[in-house]
């Protein structure tokens, strides 16, 4: 007769630093039983999409992550110019593959540094956040946020990416390279990792199928499942590149794809650089008329795997129905397979390896000093704030060409 | 009576110990820091910390657990850190010679902290800080054995001398041990000991922040985690200074020799947080089979070849 301990992850927790709460039930240290709870954050966007028209509705499941930022207006892009039959242009194509492969490439350096965080190996965190700091400059100077870039609407893209624009680019990449390779080796090669996440969390290439896993976490089983592949749109086709997987499906083999994955995406990030040098300046739109009545699917390769936008049209310029089905919500149902029979430390890890992202990010507009209750800067400040940063690293980055 | 409080209280003991471990502490910090891109905080900031905890917090005690012991548990950590710190510090610095047998005493004295710990960790009722007094349980199981192995083969580096002057004092006359194989291998046992008994990574699984959020520290707030912060800061400088007196020649404080121990007790710190940023934290079991299997095999080789005069 053994006596049960609940080891609460959250509501509040450092392994997470997002709203949800995971119960590991423990007999010492092992887990004998998991359950969890999201939608601490539930914020209705299905239901505000209906209210919104299809311009707005971008900025609006731009919101739904911070992190995965474009992959929401990249799939719900796709599914509108589904139901207008709209064929975008070469132009927008690549620049949309640039925009998602650069988040591809500072999601994961995320995730690798958060996976050292959580094992205690806070050089990896600092490091891989270091390099994953010129990306982040990239994408303000190309759309003037360093996060929620604003870059698509119905039929192209808002901003253009101009020749100028594309040494820098080219630059950040072979620096980035280098830099990536120098972490591929640092955790691939060091025995005390291996010793740490090999053969920790394993998903079986069954349990995947079976709880419906995308993105990385199937990747890292041997299921070469990827939308841009299975279902390709944007620029995809028009580059070569390949499907990234592994075998042994442990967190070690999740760390793996992520990493290679990088490297993959710097490659299809270059051919699209040379796909635009070939293409006209300034041809980044279509002109859209009406949404058309009708219903529309779009899918778009999130780093956390796939993001599925359901549209329904009744020629208004808003939607009827828009249903949004994001990765780690699929994603989380595997801890039951990964988690249960593993030790706290190794259940944790895994809890972290298929990145789980809670849609985290809220605006805020006023903050108030709690003692006092003055008004501290309003939006306009924060604003003015950030189009000053904006304004220096451009500076900044122009000096250095 | 009153020389005796004063090395407890002052000079080598509390005040002097602790403050050397805080400056020392602020040195790790600064070395991670720069290893990971960061500026790092200012000299003083061991200190800012430690009165903030002390002065400004206030202590939360836990509403199911046994307050007197909770609170009880960081005085008798920090009072055995400071005793083992008197006991290996005066003979250090030159001032007494102790007795014969302190080192013995000093093993002893150097489990109180975590011992304390323990007990005070599962007076707070908190399952988290039981997860992790087990840890720390086993973790002190693990590498107390590889320690008093250690110790032995110093015992039998200096020809059946127990007490610490005796052993400065051989390692004076003639050479330091760690310039030997027996020494080297002494040196690296005894390191990854050191490393074990700070809990700091690879081995701060009894308090693994991201797993369970400080572990046996979890319920400690205010005045009484200022203390656990104080036993630390003795413990991080009074560890690496018995390590240079059992086998790098001690201190000897005339001339350019004072310049040379401080960098000695330096470079001890600097492998310390080396270590403690180029490896992830690893698992329990994991730290078990390092003590029982790699460390114990090191020591035991170590021995072996004392035995022949390496």
């Amino acid at each position: 007769m053994s006596k049960k301990t609940l080891i609460p992850i959250g509501p509040y927790h450092p392994l997470q630093e997002e709203p949800e709460l995971f119960k590991l039930y423990c007999d010492g240290e092992i887990v004998k039983d998991i359950k969890w709870e999201t939608g601490y954050n539930h914020r209705g966007i299905e239901k505000l999409s209906e209210s919104k028209t299809y311009e707005q509705i971008f900025f609006l499941v731009e919101r739904i992550c911070g992190i995965c930022s474009t992959s929401h207006p990249f799939a719900f892009a796709n599914a509108v110019e589904e139901i207008a039959g709209i064929e975008v242009t070469d132009r927008t194509k690549y620049i949309r593959s640039i925009i998602g492969e650069l988040e591809r490439i500072h999601s994961h350096l995320l995730w690798v540094g958060l996976a050292g965080h959580f094992l205690g190996y806070n050089t990896v965190f600092m490091w891989a956040w270091k390099y994953r700091e010129p990306v982040l400059d990239l994408f303000e100077m190309i759309s003037g946020n360093r996060n929620s870039y604003a870059m698509f609407k119905v039929g192209g893209v808002r901003r253009d990416i101009e020749m100028a624009k594309i040494p820098v680019i080219q630059k950040v990449l072979d620096d980035l390279k280098k830099k990536a390779d120098m972490l591929t080796g640092a955790v691939m090669d060091d025995p005390v990792i291996h010793a740490r996440i090999r053969g920790v969390g394993i998903l079986t290439k069954q349990d995947i199928i079976d709880y419906g896993a995308v993105g990385p976490t199937a990747r890292a089983s041997g299921v070469a499942i990827d939308v841009r592949k299975d279902d390709p749109y944007a620029a995809y086709p028009l580059v070569n590149w390949k499907v990234i997987t592994a075998q042994a499906g442990d967190v070690f083999a999740k760390a793996e794809v992520r990493l290679l994955e990088i490297h993959e995406s710097i490659s299809i990030i270059e051919q699209c650089l040379d796909g635009l040098k070939k293409e006209k300046e300034g041809d980044i739109a279509v002109k859209v008329k009406e949404i058309p009545e009708g219903i529309g699917i779009g899918r778009a390769e999130a780093p956390r795997g796939e993001v599925f936008h359901f549209v329904k049209s009744d020629g208004s310029n808003s939607p009827v129905r828009h249903k949004i089905r994001a990765p780690s919500y699929v994603n989380i149902a595997t801890f039951k397979k990964s988690c249960i029979g593993q030790t706290i430390a190794d259940a944790t890890i895994s809890l972290a390896a298929v990145d789980p992202c809670y849609c985290c990010t809220e605006r805020m507009a006023v903050a108030y000093d709690l003692n006092s209750g003055d008004k501290i800067m309003n939006a306009n400040e924060l604003i003015n704030v950030s189009v000053r940063k904006t304004n220096e690293i451009r500076k900044e980055i122009k000096s250095q060409l | 009576m009153a020389v005796n409080l004063f090395y407890f209280l002052v000079f080598p003991g509390l005040l002097f110990a602790a403050i050397t471990g805080a400056f020392l502490s602020w040195f790790d910090r600064k070395i991670t820091a720069m290893v990971q891109f960061r500026k790092g905080p200012p000299l003083l900031q061991p200190f800012y910390d430690f009165f903030k905890l002390l002065l400004v917090k206030e202590t939360i005690l836990p509403k199911q657990g046994s307050p007197l012991i909770f609170l009880l548990a960081p005085v008798f950590s920090a009072f055995g850190a400071t005793m083992a710190g008197v006991f290996i510090l005066l003979p250090l610095s030159n001032i007494a010679t102790g007795f014969r047998g302190d080192l013995l005493v000093i093993f002893y004295l150097l489990t109180i902290p975590s011992f304390s710990y323990i007990i005070g960790a599962l007076a707070s009722a908190n399952p988290l800080a039981a997860v992790g007094s087990s840890r720390e349980m086993k973790l002190i199981i693990s590498y107390e054995f590889t320690f008093l192995l250690f110790i032995a083969g110093i015992i039998m580096k200096c020809g059946q001398q127990f007490d610490l002057y005796s052993i400065i004092q051989a390692q004076q006359t003639s050479s330091p041990f760690i310039g030997s194989i027996s020494g080297v291998l002494l040196f690296i046992v005894g390191i990854f000991c050191i490393q074990a008994k700070l809990a700091l990574v690879p081995f701060d699984m009894p308090e693994a922040e991201t797993e369970i959020t400080e572990g046996i520290f979890i319920e400690y707030s205010g005045a009484a985690f200022a203390l656990i912060k104080l036993t630390k800061y003795i413990m991080f400088f009074i560890l690496p200074a018995l390590l240079i007196a059992l086998l790098m020649n001690g201190f000897r404080f005339n001339g350019f020799n004072i310049l040379w121990a401080v960098l000695k007790l330096l470079a001890v710190v600097l492998a310390l947080t080396l270590i403690r940023n180029t490896n992830p934290r690893i698992k329990i079991r994991q730290a078990i089979k390092f003590f029982a299997l790699w460390m114990n095999l090191f020591a035991v080789i170590a021995l072996v070849l004392i035995e022949f005069g390496y």
